[in-house]
């Protein structure tokens, strides 16, 4: 079998909920060996949140943290007990990075700050990952989904104009700040590997968003450099089409302000559009030439399914989109063809199909290697290799450690 | 020598529009040398903003995500766009149009130098320039290569042209967002995919890096912006392979929280399509507790179908209402405080304007004051992280359309002055694009 890219990396990981987990997915996936430390009893509060397998709530069926801890190993153990802190301290001496999402207060408080664990590993690397990061006036601000988008993303103008702000999918912007706590957890792993250098990550889910592509960062500097402030709006702007219109079995959308506008004429098979009027990029925003315009795009839509709207469309270069759905995407031939659905076995679902790699690499591919760790599923393996007896860890059971 | 992580890796960017250019700005962020390798003859679309020279009159139509400063084109308008800018800070440019003979065998001498190449076009121009990981493995052997076009390099999507807002609706991700009371096609577009591709780019070829040190061995990357983005839905993937559900959107409710939105508050800017909010959350019954405390206790408050969370769940409509009615009556920030000092996560919807003006982004330094040459001075989003021993910051402002042809020419490549100067009359090197070009 190919070997995997991150096969000799080791991550303990502390995290909780959705970003956390996400980042140290990606590097399990990816090969990494993530140990994952879950508090005896109840585990991740992940555990606890929909949707789950024929929706019967339980710690082993929800379907969030089955798709967020694929490729992971798990591990019971309190770190509020003292022998907790050690059991933990003695699997940071072999990690090269520890990923927590606790609130910033609760590491230092455990005894468990950035300067404890370099005490035992001095190449160890750790990520921290919270609301509104490690310093700051709303350091301990409690967040949500809704909230964080709210602070640090383009939430102001995201829905219609005479609307309240409306906030993206669920857990989507915790999924982005996995996705870049991952960048920020190999960018200081290989500074500790390469150059020998150990250091704490301070990752602010504010900061992610104000910082990122989903607009944010080009609307700021946008502002910055004009003063000009925009409202919500609906569509993309930028001219008709510009928003979704119904054709013959849903919804299809062409970016506004037609760019290759011979090469949609030639789509509606229209004289009429071939009319150099139309070539001027104001024209495409002439609400007196709307009317007209439309009369002849939606009639092409009403004759056309989605697929076909798409396929036409595409053929001619022409940036596209129908709107589809879960459902669509799990049928589509495309994503079959490419192999992207994986079936995972696991105890409490049998065999489900999940989302696969996020990228393919000719080398060191993506692999699904186990479903998420069951509660504590592997303690005795983990903790043996700590040089613990079966007693020592009966005794640590009847404790609460583990 | 930067010092940072990825001091000493090479990457030369052929990316595009946002989300190629992102991924190789969190490389450039770690301390990578990333250069970007630009045409100047033509004009890539949405290379540079969305037209070399736009008039005056074009740029008061833009959005506030393509606009420049003072609403001006000024000399070299490509160098002025927000469309660009925030994303090319901590990089090179170097202006080599590797269509032509001469510009590849130029583009073939530089990858023989460098350790990553950084793509986002479509698979029929990526082979059409011959940069596919085989063409470039040919050249040399232990490169990295990563291609991010929207559908991947196979399949039959594989030429189909997609952007974020496209992206985001051929996905899934348009059907499953905005107003649980309006159709999805009636959503204003958003760009997840941009930002989920760049960031999963840039882990990408830090995985392989990595492998190559260990072993010796390059790679090529095939990021499918689509299947990638995809992991975003996994519940709602799963909620349908698992219990045949198709999630609908569900507008800022969350079936945990109650109440849970964005409401009105005072002051701020009240025209319709701006206004002023704040958005709330409320998990549990001491959340609860605290906002009832935080409001004074009101009458409605103390209701007995709002005591428990499913209760509050069931009257979800009218709680939205009730708390409403007292945020319309204060400031944003002062709901935010009131709340978060009784435990109840809160916070103000902040403009770009409220953005720059936040306690807590400036004391933590977000905002970088950065001055470029055709810019001026300006405060830009910093860095997406903090790194506490290897400071990250934006080293170089918002790179100018081949800056740094005299760097990579003739201290990179080596190349003579004689060569230097027939490249030039060739066309190749420029600060600007030619006259034609409008």
């Amino acid at each position: 079998m190919a070997p995997q890219a991150l096969s000799d990396v080791r991550v303990i990981d502390l995290t909780h909920y959705v970003a956390g987990p996400y980042c140290t997915k990606l590097l399990a996936d990816y090969g990494a060996d993530v140990i994952k430390v879950e508090r005896p009893g109840t585990g991740d509060p992940a555990r606890h949140i929909g949707p789950f397998y024929q929706d019967e709530p339980h710690p082993e069926k929800s379907l969030l943290f089955l798709h967020l801890n694929t490729n992971k190993r798990g591990i019971t153990l309190n770190l509020k007990s003292k022998t907790g802190r050690r059991l933990l301290l003695g699997l940071v001496k072999d990690a090269d990075l520890v990923v927590e999402s606790f609130a910033p207060r609760v590491l230092p408080s455990l005894g468990l700050s950035y300067e404890t664990l370099a005490s035992v590993n001095p190449r160890v690397a750790l990520v921290s990952i919270s609301n509104f990061g490690q310093t700051g006036p709303y350091r301990d601000f409690k967040a949500s989904e809704v909230v964080l988008y709210a602070m640090g993303g383009e939430m102001y103008s995201c829905g219609l104009p005479d609307r309240e702000p409306v906030a993206l999918g669920p857990h989507w912007i915790q999924f982005q700040v996995g996705s870049v706590a991952a960048v920020a957890a190999m960018g200081a792993f290989y500074g500790a590997r390469y150059q020998g250098l150990g250091q704490q990550v301070d990752i602010s889910m504010m900061e992610v968003q104000a910082g990122g592509t989903e607009r944010r960062n080009q609307v700021l500097v946008g502002y910055q450099y004009s003063g000009m402030v925009e409202p919500r709006m609906a569509g993309t702007g930028g001219g008709y089409p510009s928003q979704m219109y119904p054709c013959q079995d849903g919804y299809f959308f062409m970016i506004g302000g037609i760019p290759k506008w011979d090469r949609f004429a030639e789509l509606m098979q229209s004289e009429e559009l071939k009319d150099p009027k139309w070539k001027n990029p104001a024209a495409q925003r002439d609400p007196d030439l709307q009317a007209e315009f439309e009369a002849i795009y939606l009639t092409w839509l009403a004759e056309h399914t989605r697929v076909e709207c798409w396929q036409a469309a595409q053929a001619l270069g022409i940036t596209c989109a129908p709107l589809n759905t879960v459902e669509d995407l799990l049928k589509d031939a495309h994503f079959k063809e490419r192999e992207y659905w994986v079936e995972l076995e696991h105890p409490a679902t049998g065999k489900l199909t999940y989302p696969g790699a996020p990228f393919k690499m000719t080398e060191t591919p993506w692999r699904a290697r186990r479903a998420a760790p069951l509660l504590g599923e592997h303690n005795g393996e983990i903790y043996g290799s700590l040089g613990l007896a079966k007693e020592e860890m009966v005794r640590l059971r009847e404790m609460g450690v583990i | 020598m930067t010092g940072l992580p990825l001091d000493g890796v090479r990457v030369i960017d052929l990316t595009g529009v946002w989300a190629g250019p992102f991924g190789t700005l969190l490389l450039a962020d770690l301390g990578a040398e990333v250069i970007r390798v630009e045409p100047r003859q033509v004009f890539q679309p949405s290379g540079r903003g969305g037209s070399p020279r736009p008039t005056k009159a074009q740029i008061a139509n833009m959005r506030l995500y393509s606009q420049y400063p003072n609403m001006e084109p000024g000399d070299r308008p490509w160098n002025r766009s927000a469309f660009t800018n925030p994303q090319i800070r901590n990089k090179l440019s170097l202006t080599l149009d590797i269509r032509r003979p001469e510009g590849r065998r130029i583009f073939e001498r530089l990858l023989k130098l460098s350790d990553v190449l950084f793509a986002n076009t479509v698979t029929d121009t990526v082979e059409g320039l011959k940069i596919t990981y085989e063409d470039l493995k040919a050249i040399k052997e232990d490169i990295i290569v990563l291609h991010a076009p929207g559908m991947g390099l196979t399949g039959p999507y594989r030429n189909y042209r997609l952007h974020g807002a496209t992206l985001e609706a051929a996905t899934g991700f348009t059907a499953l967002r905005g107003y649980a009371d309006v159709h999805p096609s009636q959503n204003a577009s958003t760009y997840v995919g941009d930002f989920a591709a760049g960031s999963q780019g840039a882990f990408a070829v830090l995985a392989a890096l990595h492998y190559r040190n260990l072993t010796g061995r390059g790679q090529g990357i095939d990021l499918s912006q689509g299947e990638n983005a995809l992991h975003y839905l996994g519940p709602a993937i799963l909620d349908y392979t698992a219990n045949g559900r198709i999630q609908q959107p569900q507008g800022n409710h969350d079936p945990r929280a109650a109440p849970q939105g964005c409401y009105p508050c005072k002051g701020g800017d009240q025209r319709e399509g701006f206004g002023s909010w704040v958005a709330i959350s409320v998990f549990s019954d001491d959340q609860w507790g605290g906002l009832c405390r935080a409001l004074g206790n009101p009458a409605w408050a103390q209701e007995e179908r709002f005591s428990d969370s499913w209760g509050r769940g069931q009257h979800h409509d009218e709680l939205d209402r009730l708390l409403g009615e007292w945020t319309a009556q204060h400031d944003q920030y002062a709901v935010m405080h009131l709340l978060q000092a009784q435990g109840v996560p809160a916070g103000p919807v902040l403009s770009v304007k409220d953005a720059f003006a936040d306690p807590h982004l400036r004391d933590r330094g977000f905002f970088e004051s950065v001055t470029q040459e055709d810019c001026g001075t300006h405060l830009y989003p910093g860095m997406l992280f903090k790194l506490s021993k290897t400071p990250l910051s934006i080293r170089t402002p918002p790179v100018r359309l081949g800056e740094h042809n005299e760097y990579v020419y003739k201290e990179l490549l080596g190349l003579t002055a004689e060569e230097y100067v027939e490249l030039e009359r060739e066309g190749h090197i420029g600060m600007d694009y030619p006259p034609h070009l409008r």
